[in-house]
């Protein structure tokens, strides 16, 4: 969407110019936005409107803006950015503009430019030639490439909420704390999931290993056997959990399935080498070593795994990410296309993952940390719910609700 | 007493072709139309009226075309700044014909088309201000400004009736007769909002140019054609008098086009 800043001053409201001009802006596929208005209090006192007026394309917009100018409309002329040269490889100029993960725009030579992608904690870089405009973080930069520095110039059109009604993001854009009810909203959560599913939007998973730990890993091979899984994000330790768990029935040592059982640290790490034995997850699964769990259910149902390192990994297992600046780039490209999220305890790589998605994708973060939830939900103001619980009852609601509502089709 | 302004059609003819009704083609008849303006004049000055003359230019043939020299209210005199180069050179003797006799003269930026009286008419305590074909919405925001009455911006979408003049009478009782599709959705909205009692001319009379009319108090001056408004005009009470105006009506013109207020009210 590009957009202009229009006035109009006059008798705009008995002359029903302002109507008028409104009704144009409509009928021509395009939206308005009043900044400001003021009525006249006595008949002969003039009126004022600055409207923001907004259309798909620039083409568009330009031959709207003309017909509006017939009616007195007046384009308000915006500023172009500022901008300076990186002094170095990987260094922005001082007093570079950083970027929020929502839509933005740069005006630049009288046009308008969309930032892409939406990227947050960014700078923005400028490609006179392409008429371009992109986010880039301190590893894209490279010494003269042209920064955006200031605000002037720049346009941030925040997400709108849906007007449609038709899901819960509509609703319910907070916390809901642990000892409130849950199950409506698992089951509206899984609507949505259906909807997203048919409509083919993109499903991502950021599984922490709580899930294994605490026995719901097989609640999420459901998720994935029924499709609603499309990438699945997760660290070293993740796999690892999982791995041990198919190969041995534990994870970490601990068998989930037996009550106040404990055990070692040995079959974690006889798991990691039996997988680097194999040459990694998928040949895995291929050679019948690895015949169950999550990362078997991913491979065989064709889900994207995007797994990555930390400091604290034994292995790692074949497959991980562990110069993070790759991480970085690999998992925003991964992300790039998303609609929804859910984020399933595990914080630093849920706040990662948020920091990189588009602005409209919709996130549910659960963990059963209230803290750890509202850092999150933070990230997605407007699109995001929070569920402060244990994951293992909720995968468990969210895999039967989905269940059901499969046997209802 | 009202005074008017008028220009004999010494030099009158069809030498352009800038709006629907002009072909050069079909040009005016010199002696008709000297015939007719003068029958007008002498209509006027029979009411209670003092008229006053400007003298023709060659090269102007439009220049009888009064009303559209400016807008008079009061002792204030805001010209016109024509759209057609073929009128602009109009301007500088009815600005200082008028500043002669004492008028305030105040211009409009001169970017700002606008047409004097031709697009602009008081009714009840609105100016209302016809715009797209000759003036720009713009002028009358600059009229409001220097005016400080309410100004009423009507589009006009018929290029038959390019000046409000031509499809908009407004009457001293506060009413008026009209065109309506002269005008579009919004200024037919305005104006009936606004306007009470008003009466629809006929297309078939709209195009004798019967809203093209002078209106004097209780007498009203206007094209002959139109029987069925003058009979509801005359059921109203005005006395109608309707003069042959053929010559003229083929430049798009008729008696309103040929008569400026001077002024057109004494204040807003």
């Amino acid at each position: 969407m590009v957009s202009e800043t229009i006035e109009l001053r006059g008798h705009i409201i008995d002359s029903l110019i302002l109507p008028k001009v409104l009704d144009q802006i409509l009928t021509h596929g395009a939206n308005f936005k009043i900044g400001e208005i003021k009525i006249g209090e006595r008949r002969a006192d003039q009126s004022f409107a600055r409207i923001e007026v907004s259309a798909e394309t620039s083409e568009a917009l330009d031959e709207l803006v003309l017909r509006l100018r017939q009616h007195g409309a007046e384009v308000i002329e915006r500023a172009n950015v500022q901008l300076a040269s990186a002094p170095a490889d990987g260094v922005f100029p001082s007093d570079f503009y950083v970027t929020t993960n929502q839509q933005t725009f740069i005006r630049f030579d009288g046009k308008e430019i969309e930032v892409q992608p939406a990227m947050i904690n960014s700078a923005i870089a400028l490609d006179r030639k392409k008429e371009s405009a992109r986010a880039v973080k301190f590893f894209d930069v490279n010494k003269g490439n042209e920064i955006v520095v200031g605000h002037q110039g720049v346009r941030v059109v925040p997400v709108q909420r849906s007007t449609t009604h038709t899901d819960i993001f509509q609703f319910i854009n907070t916390v809901v704390d642990a000892d409130e009810p849950k199950s409506a909203i698992i089951r509206e959560l899984g609507e949505e999931l259906r909807r997203a599913h048919a409509a083919k939007g993109k499903i991502a998973i950021v599984a922490g290993p709580s899930i294994v730990r605490t026995g719901a890993g097989h609640h999420l091979v459901r998720l994935i056997e029924a499709g609603y899984v499309n990438r699945l994000f997760a660290g070293n330790s993740f796999a690892a959990y999982d791995v041990e768990r198919a190969l041995y029935g534990t994870s970490l040592g601990m068998n989930p399935d037996l009550a106040f059982a404990r055990g070692g640290h040995e079959n974690h790490l006889r798991a990691i080498n039996t997988i680097r034995e194999a040459g990694g997850i998928s040949a895995a699964v291929r050679q019948k070593i690895l015949m169950r769990g999550v990362m078997h259910a991913c491979v065989r149902h064709d889900v994207d795994i995007v797994l990555t390192g930390a400091i604290r990994d034994e292995g790692p297992i074949p497959g991980v990410t562990t110069d993070i600046i790759e991480a970085q780039k690999v998992m925003r490209q991964k992300l790039a296309d998303v609609t929804h999220v859910m984020m399933l305890a595990t914080v630093q790589h849920s706040l990662a993952v948020a920091s990189m998605l588009a602005p409209a994708a919709k996130t549910v973060c659960v963990d059963i940390e209230t803290a750890a939830v509202e850092r999150v939900v933070e990230h997605q103001p407007l699109q995001s719910i929070g569920l402060v619980t244990d994951v293992e009852p909720f995968l468990r609601e969210l895999a039967e609700s989905l269940s059901e509502s499969r046997v209802r089709e | 007493m009202r005074e008017l302004l008028l220009c004999p059609p010494d030099y009158y003819g069809i030498e352009y072709e800038i709006n629907p009704w002009m072909s050069r083609a079909h040009g005016a008849e010199a002696a008709l139309a000297q015939k007719q303006w003068k029958e007008l004049h002498g209509r006027l000055s029979n009411l209670d009226c003092d008229v006053h003359l400007i003298s023709p230019q060659p090269g102007l043939p439009d220049m009888v075309f009064t009303a559209n020299a400016g807008l008079t209210i009061g002792r204030k005199f805001i010209p016109s700044n024509f759209r057609h180069k073929e009128r602009a050179g109009e301007q500088p003797f009815f600005a200082k014909w008028m500043e002669q006799r004492g008028y305030e003269v105040n211009w409009l930026p001169e970017n700002l088309y606008f047409e004097g009286e031709g697009d602009a008419l008081f009714s009840g305590d609105a100016l209302f201000c016809g715009y797209k074909f000759r003036s720009d919405i713009q002028s009358h925001r600059a009229l409001a400004d220097i005016l400080g009455c309410l100004v009423i911006s009507v589009e006009l979408v018929d290029p038959r009736f390019y000046h409000l003049d031509t499809c908009f009478c407004p009457l001293p009782d506060g009413s008026a007769f009209w065109f309506p599709s002269a005008f579009d959705e919004y200024g037919q909205r305005a104006i009936r909002e606004q306007v009470a009692g008003l009466i629809d001319v006929l297309p078939e009379e709209a195009m004798h140019f019967s809203c093209n009319a002078v209106v004097i108090e209780r007498d009203i001056v206007l094209p002959a054609g139109a029987p069925r408004l003058v009979a509801t005009l005359q059921d109203r009470g005005y006395r109608c008098y309707e003069l042959p105006m053929s010559e003229f009506i083929k430049a798009g013109g008729a008696c309103k086009c040929l008569t400026m207020f001077m002024p057109q009210r004494e204040k807003c």
